[in-house]
């Protein structure tokens, strides 16, 4: 199976409070080109409960700070397809959400943004390729294993898989002990 | 974009119905001819524009930051979906839903493309429609299969054809209604999906349905065919028709429907449907898109002679059984409830309960059920939402849930003693906000979200008044409670801004030689009877000022109304010209040069722009003699519209000419200080120097408002009626408007 379109959510601490700065700070991410994607536009969904927050529309992928299930994290969307493999797709999508956050944390105006890197939740946005379904998660499993083990070390983390059939294919990784994504990245390079 | 598009026709094989999928297969084949350049980008935009494949905003490839005009450089380059829009570019897909019934499985499958192919949301429309947002043009055709086979099909969503078939969301159940126009509403958009007659309109076409006369519901004023529900005796028996009206409309002038017939009986409904369409494909104007709209084919040839036009037509149709068919099938259709009803509990509700309850809730016809409507901040809401609303569907009642055109959805048949059940699971989601349809309840278009035409950010401006009400709302005065608020982010009108108590459109000013977003104040227009009336024009006030308008004027009408008085009856007494003396302070540049808060829009830190350029600076300039004719010009209007109050129709009608004669002067005296006043002379240096070189251009309307001008012109020593001075003046308001926006184009001002 081939795993594309890749979500990865990075949850980190904050409230709803560090949405607000986000829509001049990514109107200058436009701007400025940070990011290896083509950013288009950000589209801002505050007044919606539990909602996608504030959202960096890219041609090939989003980042937003998003609050679904009132759990605020920076997640990143990929939209377009990546080459490669599952491990290469896995590592590229985490390692953008990773930037991302740092990009973020060292923006003055957001206040109290913070990834602790317990938990990173990883879905796939495509029902076609991904159903929520057992078949799914017997192919994905030994992909994930090869991931975590390298983005935390075999046996540093659990792994707890979205059990609503309704909601997309997905998982939640939670590591024993913090780490910090500068140290996420350097794993993923290694 | 997805690389799963390939395998949608084999995942739902066997699971969409065959004609439907066929449309789509051509669609798609249609899709990769425009991708190898054997297909015309025009021909390919109309196609996907039939199919509900639309554009979004900065979709020509640019878009301001702030500081610059940025390009954007898509991986396929130069390949175009249509005229000056990017293959790869986002864009939107409306789905329709008929009279807004939708299924369990429908919700479902919409919050699924929300969350795959969109931003995670999906956005109710002032027409009952769905829209997603941030679409690849190469993902439409899974998504339309996807939606097809749970029995959607977004054919005809967009472009010039029937567009969704609105219809009262409580017809079945409403105690005012004279009887269920469901069936009939949903034969009708049977009937006409793909229809030959309704395939060669020169711009698209919007049936209403309404189950009574006196309520908002069915908004048939402001439609092009309009089916008011009514009865008559007929041998003793009572007979099923419609009151039928043509020829309404909002957009840039918003024209009452005409009546048709007093009475349709039921099973003529299609067919005279099918005669008004063959009269407009015939007669309707097919190049100047400005004039296309039903509504201007019935102003000029009159009522009486459309009415005959069609009785002619009727004649010649060939009989189609479907005619009755349809209808019958329809019929056949009941809905019903899935519990027993009952009564309110005795016991407290959840907290909260009491005060969405007041507001909220709406007694069925049917003993013991009531009809709860869920209100969507800005018409949004997520998947997992949807989700939710879906199990409160299921679990309550048997799939009635419906949405309405003031973008929220109501669930119908739910017994009244699950009540505080059923609020409890919607307010746990985030789906239990109090204040529908009041003032808090603010509709709103897309606006410069996403609408290419958009002039100012409505939904930035809805977001910050629905903020700020809804930390008020429980202190409001009952008669403040029950006004709305509709906001459009242009003149075209799809916040139906023309229909409210207090209502905005977006325009541009400059100040101080900046384009500073605003919004036209438009004030005393009527919800109910079908959106009986429209509100006038007052005053143009800066974006960022309209909290305090609304503050203000509701202010005034709880000091200063009378005893029941509505607000649109305080507005009409009122009278425009002290309404506009409230707000004329908030009009001013700011006191300090140095305040630049008003020269961005609501929710956008970017320096605004028209039209996504950048405006030219001028240091020094006080006020340019061309600012100050518009200022008269506009003036002008004003006094037309006052005239008009008075009862002097005909002085109404020819100041508001004369209103757009001295802005077009306003702007030629820029290339030829010599210009005379004689109006020909004026005209004819306007044609050449504005109008033949498109500098008196709008990027979306073409030649629209120049047209005003010339048409009226044209008809000078006519004598006028009260209907054609008030759509002139309106006209000239629009004229004054897009003289602004040449203005500020040229991006030159010349110190006094």
């Amino acid at each position: 199976m081939d795993f594309q379109h890749l979500n990865v959510k990075l949850f980190v601490d904050g409230t709803e409070a560090a949405l607000e700065p986000l829509v001049p700070i990514f109107h200058r991410w436009i701007q400025n080109k940070p990011l290896e994607e083509l950013l288009l536009d950000v589209a801002d969904y505050r007044h919606v409960y539990d909602g996608p927050g504030v959202i960096l529309i890219g041609h090939q992928a989003n980042y937003s700070l998003d609050n679904t299930d009132g759990r605020l994290g920076i997640l990143y969307n990929r939209k377009a397809g990546f080459e490669g493999t599952n491990q290469d797709r896995l590592q590229q999508a985490t390692r953008a959400a990773l930037v991302a956050e740092q990009k973020l944390e060292t923006e003055e105006k957001v206040p109290g943004i913070h990834f602790p890197g317990k938990e990173i939740q990883l879905v796939i946005n495509d029902r076609f390729i991904a159903p929520n379904t057992l078949e799914t998660r017997a192919a994905f499993e030994p992909e994930l294993k090869s991931f975590g083990d390298k983005l935390f070390g075999a046996g540093n983390y659990s792994a707890v898989y979205e059990s609503d059939p309704r909601k997309r294919f997905g998982v939640t990784l939670t590591a024993s002990r913090p780490v910090s994504a500068q140290e996420l990245l350097a794993n993923l390079s290694s | 974009m997805k690389v799963s598009n390939s395998l949608s026709a084999q995942k739902l094989a066997g699971k969409i119905p065959e004609a439907l999928g066929r449309e789509i297969d051509i669609f798609e084949t249609e899709l990769i001819l425009r991708k190898q350049g054997k297909l015309e980008e025009r021909v390919f935009a109309e196609t996907r524009l039939r199919r509900g494949a639309y554009g979004q905003r900065y979709d020509n490839g640019q878009r301001s930051d702030g500081a610059r005009v940025q390009e954007m450089r898509y991986p396929s380059g130069d390949l175009t979906k249509g005229p000056m829009t990017m293959w790869d570019a986002p864009g939107m897909q409306r789905i329709k839903v008929p009279g807004g019934g939708l299924t369990v499985d429908q919700l479902e499958t919409v919050a699924q493309l929300a969350e795959e192919y969109s931003d995670g949301i999906a956005h109710v429309t002032t027409r009952q429609d769905f829209q997603l947002h941030y679409i690849h043009i190469e993902d439409t055709p899974a998504i339309m299969r996807r939606l097809a086979a749970v029995g959607i099909t977004t054919r005809e969503a967009c472009g010039n054809s029937v567009r969704n078939i609105t219809a009262c969301p409580y017809a079945g159940v409403c105690r005012d209604e004279v009887f269920d126009v469901t069936p009939y509403a949903q034969a009708s958009f049977r009937f006409l999906l793909g229809h030959p007659d309704v395939q060669n309109f020169g711009r698209k076409f919007k049936p209403a349905f309404s189950g009574c006369a006196q309520h908002a519901c069915g908004l048939t004023n402001l439609h092009d065919i309009g089916f008011i529900a009514t009865t008559r005796q007929e041998n003793g028996v009572e007979k099923r028709g419609f009151v039928t009206v043509v020829g309404g409309g909002l957009g840039a002038v918003p024209y009452n429907a005409k009546l048709l017939d007093s009475f349709v009986p039921v099973e003529e409904m299609l067919p005279i449907t099918q005669a008004v369409s063959r009269v407009f494909a015939r007669l309707g104007e097919k190049k100047n898109r400005s004039r296309a709209r039903i509504k201007f084919l019935v102003q000029d040839l009159g009522i009486e002679k459309f009415r005959q036009l069609v009785a002619e037509e009727r004649k010649t149709l060939p009989y189609d059984p479907r005619w009755t068919e349809l209808v019958k099938d329809a019929e056949a259709f009941q809905e019903s409830a899935s519990r027993p009803g009952g009564e309110l509990p005795a016991a407290l509700g959840p907290e909260g309960f009491d005060r969405w309850a007041r507001t909220n809730l709406r007694p069925q016809k049917q003993d013991g059920y009531t009809v709860a409507t869920v209100a969507l901040p800005l018409g949004d809401i997520t998947a997992n939402q949807l989700r939710a609303l879906v199990d409160v569907v299921r679990k309550y009642t048997k799939d009635t849930v419906r949405s309405t055109v003031e973008q929220n959805f109501v669930i119908r048949w739910v017994s009244r003693k699950d009540l505080p059940e059923l609020y409890q699971a919607l307010d746990a989601v985030g789906l239990g906000d109090p204040g529908a349809g009041a003032i808090v309840d603010i509709v709103t278009c897309p606006g410069t979200d996403t609408c290419k035409l958009g002039i100012s950010s409505s939904r930035g401006l809805a977001a910050e008044l629905h903020k700020r009400l809804t930390e008020k709302q429980f202190q409001f005065d009952q008669a403040v409670e029950n006004l709305h608020i509709k906001i459009s982010g242009c003149f075209n009108s799809c916040g139906q801004h023309h229909v409210c108590d207090l209502g905005f459109y977006g325009v541009s000013r400059k100040m101080g030689g900046f384009a500073v977003p605003h919004f036209q104040v438009v004030l005393g227009g009527e919800w109910e009877h079908n959106g009986g009336t429209y509100g006038t024009p007052i005053v143009a006030v800066p974006s960022k000022r309209i909290p305090e308008v609304v503050s203000r004027l509701t202010e005034k009408y709880v000091l200063m109304r009378t005893e029941g008085e509505t607000f649109k009856d305080f507005a009409k007494r009122t009278g425009k010209v002290q309404l506009k003396a409230m707000l004329e302070d908030l009009t001013k540049p700011p006191a300090d040069p140095r305040d630049r808060s008003l020269f961005s829009d609501w929710g956008d830190p970017r320096e605004y722009t028209l039209g996504d350029m950048g405006t030219g600076e001028c240091a020094g300039e006080v006020v340019s003699p061309v600012e100050f004719e518009l200022a008269a010009a506009e003036r002008e209007v004003f006094e037309a519209q006052v005239a008009l109050d008075n009862g002097k129709i005909d002085e109404a009608g020819k100041t508001a000419y004369l209103s757009m004669v001295h802005g077009a002067r306003a702007l030629v005296k820029l290339m030829n200080p010599l210009i005379s006043d004689d109006p020909d002379q004026i005209l004819s240096e306007f044609k050449t120097r504005y109008f033949d070189t498109q500098k008196f251009w709008d990027p979306f309307a073409g030649g629209k408002f120049a047209n005003y001008l010339f048409d009226a012109h044209q008809k000078v020593g006519q004598p006028h009626t009260e209907d054609s001075s008030r759509y002139l003046i309106d006209e000239a308001q629009l004229f004054i408007d897009a003289a602004h926006s040449c203005y500020n184009q040229l991006g030159t001002t010349v110190t006094v």
